[in-house]
């Protein structure tokens, strides 16, 4: 059970004088149960690579499986692939358009060709899993806040229970209280239902908290694919890119040049705090 | 001398239904009473809902206070007769950069407020190229906006504003759909005017990073002024902050962390820098 | 991507004709339109033809980008040419089972054919070498004599031009707003012609709550921006007419003149 992307590039406007090389040979395996942060700057590629993901945009070059089938193949039924791989874009408001909550979460599941039954079964046990109350059911989705309307978006991919969940940007826009909602809620949806997570972001203090693997996009390729640890350490060559280590990392590497034997590999405030105490104590026993 | 002044200001979304009778009030802003100086650089932090976009919208006329009363510049913006004097000289950027650019060229963007205002068409060029310089945009005048990124067209936002002459500029959350580097580049860009132009700032936002160099900072909550103070003040009270479901830089949260463990560090600290050298004292 | 294209058919090059005021050239396309109407006479089609050749020239647009145009109409041509082929009464040509072509038919086939690609190309010329922008501010200025009777010249133009700055961006957001909805198993494209209409409604609501959305936002940071209407405002480039702007109005004069000279003088050449 896997996404796989095989030497896979996209350009848009192929054959055009304003050709655009989006992705340039991309390839990578998605494995079953991962929590991935996918980083990079606005047009470093990362949104053209999660709609390959789901045969939203099909690749110039290259071949994608989705549990070993090619996604593009003749037969593939790309409409049952869609219900499996959830892609929640950056704003709800360019998906919700019923005249209520619950109606709008039913439009995925109804999509798949389920019988009412089963489709409002499903409906109800998304919105529930996304944490919004009761009372909000059966009003219009335009009437929310933007955190609400955001587990909406969710809760409506959701209820394709999708094996593969991929979060464009989900925290765009909120403040910092609806931001770590929204991101305990997506830490939750991995460790207790078991979904496959790609959060796409670019922020890279979100991502350090939450992810197991990240991946750093840069000109349409992967230029690291490694633990958030390992991507931090080359700090620098991310500034490059446009993207920044969490502060921790910089504070650390500042303490360590400045003399103070510590560690720079900490995410966290407690860790590094941690680590700034022994050190001092190692110092001062000396 | 007072750009700004509000005095027991409170604002009212009243809610109708379809026949227009009152359904609902919420109570958006509440008796807030607060004084900004010329040239000051000015942050209101909160979460959303806490009041600060409702507030910022009475500095430009755009909302009228239910009780209480605010001056701009002096005028008091209740009186019809000071609408467009208001908006002159109390400039406002908006979150969102597609909704607020008019012009299909930058620089006729840029021009839009100086030719509503009846300025000069050769005043009107001088004003347009001196504002694009200002906000590093000049060579970019002859494009569309539909081709800049977020962070280029706020900045040709704060040039339409500046090309109006104003002594304030109010933005509401002018990086909140931005990605970091576009952010960096407005706050630089905004940090600039009020040092070098010496344009009083009134920053809206909810990113902690970006209010460590406002000369105050006002934290809002519910619709009431709940902090007031330098950023260092401000910055000192974490736990209050955090309350607030307000984000704290690292950097200060570390060093609040550090003290709690019986380390003998400064309270307000905002950078790396200033906690590096703290805790070099104690080696 | 989708942002990149560019509205109406400006082509950007560097021609007199792309310098001329848009004021003369609206009203030379006018001016154009009308003589193409005015006469049935070939030797006046000639010397319109020639004119258009001319523009053609001096407007250092690829002939290629004119006939462009023509495509949409190519049906509408077809069935005027057919109409007229056929329906005309004089002197037999050709005939088989019920139809008959006569002499009278293929002439008037022909002037509609001359008739309608000149229209379509000379508009074209006009479309090509002005931008949008410019062209709104050609009908603002040029139309303004209509405020006496109370025709909002400046809002209509001011419309004008906001709708061609937020097109590119509807269309993207349609773009954003369908992939959401494919994503979502929505299906915009099998189905017949009903099922089709029922399935753009998902489409369709969040494009309009987003249209009003950005309405609502702009009207807001006009009216911040001291925007109050066409009153008291003034132009950052302000329309002048220059030289050359007066001697393309004379040139015109004169076409029109010596078109409507040869309908008067010249009858026998009547198509």
């Amino acid at each position: 059970m896997s996404i796989i992307l095989n030497h896979v590039s996209h350009v848009y406007g192929a054959g055009t004088n304003q050709a655009v090389k989006a992705l340039d040979d991309v390839s990578l395996k998605i494995e079953d149960g991962e929590f991935i942060g996918l980083i990079g700057h606005t047009g470093s590629g990362k949104s053209t690579l999660i709609q390959h993901m789901n045969a939203l945009l099909k690749p110039t070059e290259g071949e994608i499986y989705f549990n070993g089938a090619d996604i593009h193949d003749k037969e593939y039924n790309r409409k049952m692939l869609r219900g499996k791989v959830g892609l929640v874009f950056q704003y709800p408001e360019h998906q919700l358009f019923e005249s209520d909550v619950f109606k709008d979460v039913c439009f995925g599941p109804r999509n798949l060709g389920l019988d009412d039954k089963e489709v409002e079964l499903r409906s109800y046990a998304a919105l529930r899993q996304v944490g919004l109350e009761d009372e909000f059911f059966y009003q219009s989705p335009f009437d929310l806040s933007g955190g609400q309307k955001r587990r909406v978006a969710i809760a409506g991919v959701l209820a394709m229970k999708p094996e593969v969940l991929i979060l464009d940007e989900p925290t765009a826009g909120l403040d910092p209280k609806g931001r770590d909602e929204i991101l305990d809620l997506v830490k939750r949806l991995h460790d207790e239902n078991g979904i496959t997570v790609i959060l796409v972001s670019h922020s890279m203090e979100d991502v350090a908290k939450y992810v197991g693997r990240l991946i750093v996009m840069d000109h349409g390729k992967v230029q690291y694919d490694d633990t958030p640890m390992a991507v931090f350490a080359h700090y620098k060559h991310l500034e490059t890119m446009g993207l920044a280590a969490p502060q921790m990392v910089y504070i650390m590497n500042e303490l360590k040049e400045s003399g103070l034997r510590v560690r720079t590999d900490v995410a966290t405030i407690e860790e590094a705090r941690d680590e700034i105490l022994a050190a001092l104590r190692l110092k001062n026993t000396l | 001398m007072s750009i700004v002044k509000t005095d027991k200001l409170s604002f009212d979304y009243i809610r109708r239904d379809e026949e227009g009778n009152v359904e609902g009030i919420t109570r958006a802003v509440n008796d807030v009473s607060i004084d900004i100086k010329q040239g000051d650089f000015i942050a209101i932090l909160g979460h959303n809902g806490s009041g600060k976009s409702t507030l910022a919208k009475h500095m430009n006329a755009i909302l009228y206070p239910t009780e209480g009363t605010i001056w701009v510049d002096g005028k008091d913006t209740a009186d019809d007769d000071n609408l467009w004097e208001i908006r002159q000289s109390a400039g406002m950027v908006f979150q969102n950069p597609d909704n607020q650019i008019i012009g299909q060229v930058v620089e006729e963007d840029v021009g839009f407020g100086p030719e509503n205002m009846g300025v000069p068409t050769k005043e009107i060029w001088e004003r347009v190229e001196e504002s694009l310089k200002a906000v590093g945009m000049y060579e970019f005048r002859l494009m569309s906006p539909n081709k800049l990124s977020g962070g280029q067209k706020q900045r040709v936002s704060i040039a339409g504003v500046i090309a109006m002459h104003p002594k304030c500029i109010i933005l509401d959350e002018p990086t909140a759909m931005l990605d970091p580097n576009g952010r960096a580049e407005v706050i630089r860009a905004v940090r600039a005017l009020n040092a070098v132009e010496n344009i009083t700032v009134i920053l809206i936002t909810h990113y902690m990073e970006e209010v460590i160099h406002a000369d105050k900072i006002f934290v809002m909550d519910k619709g009431s002024i709940e902090m007031e103070g330098t950023p260092v003040e401000i910055f000192s009270r974490v736990e209050q902050l955090q309350q607030l479901r307000l984000d704290v830089p690292q950097v200060t949260l570390l060093a609040h962390e550090l003290r709690k463990a019986g380390l003998a560090i400064p309270t307000g600290i905002l950078t790396a820098q200033e906690l590096k050298e703290a805790l070099c004292q104690l080696f | 991507m989708i942002r990149d294209i560019t509205l109406g058919q400006y082509y950007q090059a560097d021609s007199v004709i792309h310098r001329l005021d848009p004021r003369v050239k609206l009203m030379a396309t006018l001016v154009y339109i009308v003589s193409l109407f005015l006469t049935e006479n070939f030797i006046a089609y000639g010397i319109a033809a020639l004119f258009l050749i001319v523009m053609i020239v001096l407007s250092k647009v690829p002939f290629r980008f004119m006939i462009r145009g023509m495509k949409p109409i190519l049906f509408l041509m077809l069935l005027t040419v057919l109409i007229n082929l056929f329906t005309a009464t004089g002197e037999k040509l050709v005939s088989f089972w019920v139809f008959t072509i006569t002499v009278e038919g293929v002439k008037r086939a022909a002037l509609m054919v001359f008739r309608l690609s000149f229209l379509v190309i000379g508009s074209s010329i006009m479309t090509l070498t002005t931008t949008p922008n410019h062209l709104t501010d050609g009908l603002e200025k040029g139309l303004g004599f209509l405020r006496v009777i109370r025709v909002p010249v400046h809002e209509i133009a001011m419309m004008m031009s906001i709708a061609l700055r937020f097109i590119p961006i509807l269309m993207e957001e349609t773009d954003k707003i369908m992939k959401a909805q494919i994503a979502r198993g929505a299906d915009f494209e099998s189905g017949n012609l009903f099922k089709r209409a029922k399935s753009m409604v998902p489409l369709l609501v969040p494009l309009f709550v987003s249209a009003f959305r950005r309405a609502n936002d702009l009207a807001m940071a006009m009216e911040a921006r001291c925007y109050r209407g066409g009153k008291g405002r003034t132009k950052m480039k302000p329309l002048h007419y220059k030289g050359r702007d007066w001697l393309a109005y004379l040139i015109l004069a004169l076409y029109l003149a010596g078109i409507i000279m040869i309908k008067i003088y010249l009858k026998w050449a009547l198509i």
